[in-house]
């Protein structure tokens, strides 16, 4: 059976996002792509600098993904509408990572900026992935502006320290009305499938992998964790019980005699 | 002619009068870029027609790794 999701007119059959940041050199990234089954995958803008040349990343992206810009650097809505406006100049499609970010020691998403940043963004015919602190009135806020998935953080960017924000999240999956895509904290593919599990669109992440022993063989185990985990959300996890309920008969033979008469 | 360049402070030549001028010399010639003119992006098929002026605020980005 396929399971197709689709978020800004794209059929998608991965669930997991990638990004390229933190990789000790570009020449994995064709490489992780292919282990982890990613179609969608972020890159950065920055300034170019004139002292000395940089490869161009986008010669180690196949052509076949979906190419995921973030706003990242943004402070407020304007900056992040002139990032969104630059990345689409270069014609590689029009989605886009909003990431808007003042708090320098937890790289939190402001929220507000960000509902602003959507309304501009969408109406100018972005499909527009917004990161945000998982509130549900704020993702409510999103859909309204015209998000096409609302994107809450598990715990702090690069933290690996996984789905600290888990109840709020669920609260997202069960209310938003969008696809929710948790990005940022996954640092184990255990977490990964559980976000999964919970019902989720599809995980972003980046640092888990790239800053793996070894990358490959990490983006190959998140692979399978979310298809795991999705296809667990699809089964129906069984409930939760507070005593033992038993998985064999416990009566029939040794000293009870008919019992089950 | 004195400009603002990627938030430096930067003299160009007399044979920068265009945005295409500018990017045919060095260090920019022949680099994948992204440009932004005093706020707005300016697109590749427009660098021949966009006239540079004194105290301009010159954005040139390129894509890198990201999350």
């Amino acid at each position: 059976m396929q399971d197709l999701f689709h978020i800004g007119g794209k059929a998608l059959s991965s669930r997991l996002f990638i990004g390229t940041g933190k990789y000790n050199r570009n020449t994995l990234i064709p490489e992780v792509i292919e282990r982890s089954g990613a179609e969608v995958i972020t890159v950065a803008l920055r300034r170019v600098n004139p002292d000395w040349e940089e490869e161009n990343l986008l010669h180690h992206i196949p052509s076949h993904m979906t190419l995921l810009p973030n706003t990242s650097g943004a402070r407020n809505a304007e900056e992040a509408i002139r990032i969104a406006r630059l990345a689409r100049a270069a014609d590689l499609g029009n989605w886009i990572k909003l990431e808007v970010i003042q708090d320098q020691r937890y790289l939190l998403p402001d929220n507000l900026e960000t509902i602003k940043a959507t309304e501009v963004l969408a109406a100018e015919g972005f499909v527009v992935l917004p990161y945000m602190s998982p509130d549900l009135s704020a993702a409510l806020r999103l859909r309204e502006a015209g998000a096409a998935a609302v994107m809450p953080l598990g715990s702090p960017i690069g933290s690996n320290r996984g789905l600290r924000t888990k109840e709020l999240i669920q609260i997202l999956i069960e209310e938003a009305g969008l696809p929710v895509i948790v990005d940022a904290g996954i640092g184990k593919p255990s977490e990964a499938a559980e976000a999964m599990e919970m019902g989720a669109a599809a995980v972003l992440l980046n640092t888990a992998i790239a800053t793996a022993r070894d990358p490959l063989g990490m983006a190959e185990a998140f692979r399978a964790a979310v298809a795991a985990g999705r296809l667990a959300h699809l089964a129906g996890l069984g409930p939760v019980e507070q005593n033992a309920v038993a998985s064999s008969p416990l009566t029939g033979f040794l000293d009870e005699v008919g019992a089950e008469a | 002619m004195q400009v603002r360049l990627n938030g430096n402070e930067t003299r160009l030549n007399e044979g920068s009068l265009t945005l295409a001028d500018l990017l045919a010399q060095p260090p920019w010639r022949d680099r994948k870029l992204l440009v932004e003119l005093n706020g707005t992006v300016v697109r590749k098929e427009d660098y021949t027609v966009t006239p540079l002026s004194e105290g301009d605020r010159i954005e040139l980005v390129h894509f890198v790794g990201g999350g």
